[in-house]
């Protein structure tokens, strides 16, 4: 099993590690190999190919890996928080409850007034995180009340609604917003990579970074959850408390990824079964580095088809997601025996 | 080895409990069956014995340590359960399951020793569930499920093992393996087994020892043919419709 997970982990890697080089190098202006990777080095001799490789596209590039390797992770902890096969922060609507957390602290501080304004404008990556932080945190507390009462699937149904309505709410407050004169953030009801400065990739990647460590401290007992709760406490674990870690986690990792790039779908909720699938086990600890390196792949994929040169801009990364996620989530639902059970 | 001692089990502290307060106790090796009528109390019992809910009065002692005492690691490295009801997961493979039963004993990181493997790969064969390993656990019948669910038991090497309405499920031949099953590793490997049932024939047939819940709170205690004997199965069970009878060791239906 050990073997199994390398081998998956590192070509995996590799072909991220390619695919990010394809992104760094390709796009509206080409560039070759040789030029991207010399101005990564920093030896880039032409200021302008410098500054394409390493001010344009290298915080995206790096942006489509933290936010898709932290859902696939987040979409690992939530499916055995939930013990819900087709549970992940997008299609439980966490992701479209941190939209609202945001929308509605900008909504407020353009009613209180330029100077909330310009607070939020002046520290705008923690200021939205710690909304979109909150907004992910009581859907998620709401979503895991309500899971006890009904069905894994009839769950999904519900976070995708919870999801519309919250996008709903979103898109009328921030037209408000914008009126009122506080247009901190009004241009995401669309997931996107690309609206990341540098400047804010910390803010993106710390709270990520925290909420993987969480995850490796967590993966132990979240694996006995996944014969269920008194099977959990028979083996000796304290499941309140380990909820509430596995949530906190779940919160970090997803919070960011909704502030600075809107609600990515799909990616949380196919990347673990694609790890389970390499590693033919459901164990928690050895899915994470599969399914982070999974989903950041498909985050990249997805942002590469979105910048390849086409004659106009035009793609949106959630319609390539869901063209490519949909008929995935269709086949598990069908066919995988891993929902056989909640048919 | 295991000890009750003035166990009171039920929800409600400001309640009578639902079983006890009673005195009971059991060695090493011993298979007892825990009988019933439903709401009797049996889960409750088992589940308060297990440490998965406190007592309401009274202790559990497990090798002389209070079972409420212990905290969580120290009581799974001693206790296995084994319920009935069915559990899916995603992509739970049999193997993954089995080495559930170690996860008391691993590091942080739940890494499986050489050791640990072979326990698995030993208790998966105790268990006839060999050939179920690479399946996805949710892909199983219920009788091969409620072996891979021994066998994870088993591979927790504990002191004592409870098992709740683990036979429902099966068929007579399944319910007879299974309950051999348990038998043979009482016996072999000095482990307590108590398994609540309601199959009353088979339980009267192998058990060492019988715990019958009268339903009223009070538990009697003694081998098949002590509480037969005293008509103790006949007290627990008899409806105007069906009686036992001590003589054939069986229900029967009330004549006309």
């Amino acid at each position: 099993m050990g073997a199994r997970v390398t081998t998956s982990s590192l070509t995996l890697l590799v072909g991220l590690a390619a695919l990010s080089l394809y992104a760094l190098a390709f796009g509206q202006i080409s560039l070759s190999f040789g030029d991207a990777l010399s101005a990564l080095a920093g030896l880039q001799g032409d200021e302008l190919v410098s500054q394409i490789v390493l001010d344009i596209r290298l915080p995206r590039v790096l942006t489509a890996i933290i936010a898709g390797g932290a859902l696939g992770i987040a979409g690992v902890l939530m499916q055995a928080l939930f013990r819900n096969p087709v549970a992940d922060a997008w299609s439980l609507g966490l992701l479209a409850g941190g939209q609202l957390g945001v929308a509605l602290t900008v909504t407020a501080a353009a009613f209180a007034g330029p100077a909330a304004v310009s607070f939020l404008t002046v520290f705008s990556g923690p200021s939205i995180t710690v909304a979109a932080a909150i907004g992910v945190a009581l859907t998620a507390v709401f979503m895991l009340a309500l899971g006890r009462k009904i069905g894994a699937i009839t769950l999904l149904v519900v976070g995708l609604m919870i999801g519309f309505t919250a996008q709903g709410v979103t898109s009328v407050l921030l037209h408000f917003a914008a009126r009122a004169g506080g247009r901190v953030y009004g241009g995401w009801s669309d997931a996107s990579f690309a609206g990341v400065e540098a400047a804010n990739l910390p803010w993106l990647a710390a709270p990520v970074l925290g909420g993987i460590a969480l995850a490796v401290f967590t993966a132990k007992p979240l694996t006995s959850l996944l014969l269920g709760e008194t099977y959990a406490k028979s083996l000796g674990v304290k499941v309140s408390s380990l909820r509430w870690l596995a949530l906190a986690a779940t919160v970090a990792l997803v919070a960011p990824v909704v502030a600075f790039c809107g609600p990515v779908s799909f990616i949380g909720l196919i990347a673990p079964h694609f790890a389970r699938a390499l590693a033919g086990s459901a164990r928690i600890l050895p899915l994470l580095p599969l399914a982070a390196l999974g989903g950041a792949l498909l985050a990249l994929m997805g942002d590469v088809i979105v910048h390849a040169p086409w004659e106009q801009h035009f793609l949106h990364l959630n319609a390539i997601l869901a063209m490519v996620g949909a008929p995935i989530v269709i086949l598990i639902l069908v066919y995988s025996p891993t929902v056989k059970g909640w048919r | 080895m295991l000890r009750l001692t003035k166990l009171g089990a039920g929800y409600d502290r400001n309640a009578p409990p639902v079983v006890g307060p009673i005195d009971l106790d059991a060695a090493p090796g011993e298979f007892i069956c825990i009988l019933g009528r439903n709401g009797a109390g049996k889960s409750t019992l088992m589940r308060t014995i297990a440490g998965l809910q406190p007592a309401m009065s009274g202790e559990v002692e497990l090798d002389g340590q209070a079972i409420d005492n212990m905290r969580g690691a120290n009581r799974a490295q001693l206790i296995a359960v084994v319920l009935t009801e069915r559990t899916f997961s995603p992509g739970l493979r049999v193997d993954d399951v089995v080495m559930l039963g170690r996860q008391p004993f691993t590091g942080w990181q739940d890494a499986l020793t050489a050791e640990d493997l072979n326990i698995c790969e030993d208790a998966l064969s105790q268990a006839s569930a060999s050939d179920f390993r690479g399946r996805f656990f949710d892909d199983l019948s219920d009788g091969e499920r409620q072996r891979v669910m021994i066998a994870r038991a088993i591979a927790q090497t504990p002191r004592l093992m409870v098992l709740d309405e683990i036979t429902a499920f099966l068929d007579l031949p399944g319910r007879v393996e299974v309950m051999s099953l348990l038998r043979r590793q009482a016996r072999a490997r000095g482990l307590c087994v108590l398994l609540s049932s309601h199959d009353l024939d088979l339980s009267l047939e192998l058990a060492d020892r019988i715990w019958l819940l009268d339903g009223a709170g009070g538990v009697s205690c003694g081998t098949p043919a002590e509480l037969i004997e005293a008509g103790a199965i006949g007290r627990a069970f008899d409806t105007p419709e069906v009686t036992f009878s001590s003589v054939r060791r069986r229900f029967e239906l009330a004549g006309p």
